[in-house]
């Protein structure tokens, strides 16, 4: 009896505390709430609407056909079209697209001859985009616009497929730059998130903000060691990458530290806005995985960005994840330069700009 | 520069619907150790606040060394130290760190910090520990050290909240004779405390209650004002006697010290000894009349008393 009066006792308490302490009762609600609208409906390991570019070398009539019976697929969606094969390519490293069909020049022929009638160029980096390219290979094809149904032609296959980056078909490929993001994204948020808290909690700050250093200095102060540590990390992760799974680096070096730089900044700034808000060490951790969970999932780690719906590419877009992911893999195995990612850093430079801003306004140097 | 380090005109600090520090007036003379009086909760540690900068009154204007606090407070805080109550230096960095850290923040040239940290150092009896970690240090030593560190930029006005708080009292004592260094060095020093032999140590002393400035002045002038309100009286079965003498009228308190039971009275009388042995008409009580210490001014002049 007095034994449940104990138990009684403490869990008492501990839903009283609990109760108090507004981020983790929050966390109880929103833990289940994010994870069934991530797993549940934005999280489809189906390929769907890839994007992808056409370029037609033949200026054959059959050719909006044939494009129309692969737009039917769903496998992807065509977005734009280039003149020659040479843009495409760029436009591929560029990661503006993840595939593009190239008709050729003989195709009135080929398609008499019973030959592929095109070719696919994929950015097989990522695999399962890779495989979902693949299996349009084979895909029965319709000669004539109004044939008969059932009617097609006969061929080895339809199309040929080029897998660029990563021929090999190797998810390591993929997922090692991935890490990389991944990693980053959590240590810095929560290396930074944590340091802020910290001095608050032991009372360091009450010292500090009597002293004549302004919150910028002390921000900046805080984040240049993180900065080190997440090199540190990246050079780890792509080393061993690269020797133990054999990633091939395709980048330049300043290129990838050029991205690298300003996801590490992007992410520390997060973590101390995440700083100002949180009041104790354990709440620094819960808001932290609040926006770590989301980047493993819908940052395009996982799961293939294309494949998600339109909803879930919104909240994509607002983690910085999902912009180095594409950088990273990008750069690393696409051997993209800055300029042509340009839209993605940008983002991230602005995403620090704003945090810091905001972590230093609400960084007042007053206990008001 | 002015003659005050501190003034303060109706220092007012609200929390929601809580007072904290109600319609205070201060002023704190240069070259004194300057004590706020009072238990916990009455308001000294948001005073000190609102007076270094740190936190916005709610009403009421300061001035801090000639400058106008809040808005002139980042260039006040070239020019101030602050002790807090709880030990605010790293647990993880040592003696020696610590000071250096706090050179570089307040921006001393390199050959002026290893100065100044050298002669902190072996003022405050620091030397021999400074490779320790602050966290492996005994609370007398942190203390120093804290102190030390507060005055490495040479601060002309000194805050500590509460400095002793969590020293044992041969380490208080030697700590006040530091402070009394750094006064004579023209440092003005503004502590606060809850311990009367702290206060009764101090130039001047603020007595402060719920937020209420209750009184000022030296301790002696303090202590003097209670002259012929103090009794002491000794005799068997003081815990009734107590009882009896509250009740009788001019009787502000009494509390037991061991063998005597120490009497105060509301009002100051020619011959209170007299004034109670006719209150309280019992042959077998000895009494005797007694000097005020300054835990009677601090009762006497607080509790709504009245006597502001």
């Amino acid at each position: 009896m007095s034994a449940l009066q104990r138990i009684g006792a403490i869990a008492d308490k501990e839903f009283r505390q609990l109760s108090r302490d507004r981020i983790t009762f929050g966390m109880v609600v929103m833990i289940p709430l994010i994870y069934l609208l991530l797993f549940g409906y934005a999280i489809n390991p189906m390929v769907r609407g890839v994007p992808v570019g056409i370029v037609d070398l033949s200026g054959s009539a059959a050719v909006r056909g044939i494009v129309e019976q692969v737009r039917v697929t769903q496998v992807v969606d065509i977005v734009t079209s280039y003149d020659t094969p040479a843009e495409a390519e760029e436009a591929l490293v560029a990661g503006d697209v993840r595939a593009v069909l190239i008709f050729p020049s003989d195709l009135t022929q080929r398609l008499a001859g019973g030959e592929s009638v095109g070719q696919w160029l994929v950015d097989g980096s990522d695999t399962s985009i890779g495989n979902a390219l693949l299996g349009l290979r084979d895909m029965p094809l319709q000669v004539e616009a109004g044939a008969p149904r059932g009617a097609y032609r006969e061929s080895e296959s339809s199309f040929e497929v080029a897998l660029f980056f990563n021929p090999e078909r190797r998810s390591a490929v993929n997922i090692i730059p991935g890490l990389a993001a991944i990693t980053l994204s959590m240590t810095m948020v929560l290396f930074t998130s944590i340091a802020l808290v910290r001095e608050r909690e032991r009372g360091n700050l009450e010292l500090l903000i009597t002293t004549p250093i302004h919150p910028l200095e002390l921000m900046v102060g805080k984040l240049l060691p993180y900065v080190l540590a997440g090199f540190i990390q990246l050079g780890i992760i792509l080393g061993l990458g690269s020797i133990v799974f054999s990633v091939p680096f395709q980048g330049a070096y300043l290129q990838l530290a050029i991205i690298t730089l300003v996801f590490i900044s992007a992410n520390l700034t997060l973590g101390l806005l995440i700083s100002t808000v949180a009041q104790t060490q354990m709440q620094a951790m819960q808001l932290t995985m609040f926006i770590l969970i989301p980047s493993i999932l819908l940052s395009g780690f996982m799961f293939p960005y294309e494949a998600m719906p339109v909803t879930a590419q919104y909240i994509a877009e607002a983690l910085p994840a999902t912009h180095f992911m594409r950088l990273i893999r990008g750069v690393y195995l696409r051997g993209a330069d800055a300029q042509q990612l340009a839209s993605d850093i940008t983002w991230l430079l602005v995403f620090t700009l704003i945090m810091l801003a905001i972590a230093t306004k609400r960084f007042t140097k007053t206990l008001d | 520069m002015t003659d005050s380090a501190i003034t303060a005109r109706g220092l007012t600090r609200r929390f929601g619907d809580v007072v904290a520090v109600n319609n205070v007036d201060l002023s704190i003379p240069e070259g004194q150790i300057y004590g706020f009086l009072g238990p916990n909760g009455s308001g000294k540690t948001t005073t000190i606040r609102m007076l270094c900068g740190l936190l916005t009154p709610s009403e009421g204007d300061v001035s801090v060394l000639g400058m106008d606090i809040p808005t002139e407070a980042e260039a006040l805080r070239h020019r101030i130290g602050y002790m807090t109550q709880k030990f605010s230096l790293y647990d993880d960095l040592t003696v020696e760190e610590n000071m250096a850290f706090i050179c570089r923040v307040y921006g001393l040239s390199r050959s002026l910090a290893a100065e100044r940290i050298r002669s902190r150092l072996d003022r405050y009896g620091l030397s021999a520990l400074r490779e320790r970690r602050a966290a492996a240090m005994s609370g007398g030593q942190r203390q120093r050290l804290a102190l030390a560190t507060a005055t490495l930029h040479e601060p002309d006005l000194l805050f500590l909240d509460e400095p002793t708080s969590a020293v044992d009292p041969e380490n208080r004592r030697d700590f006040w004779e530091k402070l009394f260094d750094l006064v004579e060095d023209g440092s003005t020093i503004l502590v606060s405390t809850h311990y009367m032999d702290e206060a009764e140590r101090c130039h001047q002393l603020a007595i402060l209650e719920t937020g209420t400035l209750c009184k000022q002045g030296s301790p002696a002038e303090l202590m003097a004002e209670l002259a012929g309100r103090v009794v002491e009286i000794q005799g068997q079965g003081l815990r009734d006697i107590k009882a009896r003498v509250l009740a009788l009228p001019g009787v502000r308190s009494a509390a037991q010290q061991g063998l005597h039971l120490r009497v105060l009275l509301s009002d100051n009388h020619d011959d209170p000894v007299a004034f109670l042995r006719a209150g309280l008409s019992n042959p077998e009580l000895g009494f005797q009349s007694a000097r005020a210490s300054l835990e009677d001014v601090f009762v006497a002049f607080t509790n709504g008393s009245g006597e502001r």
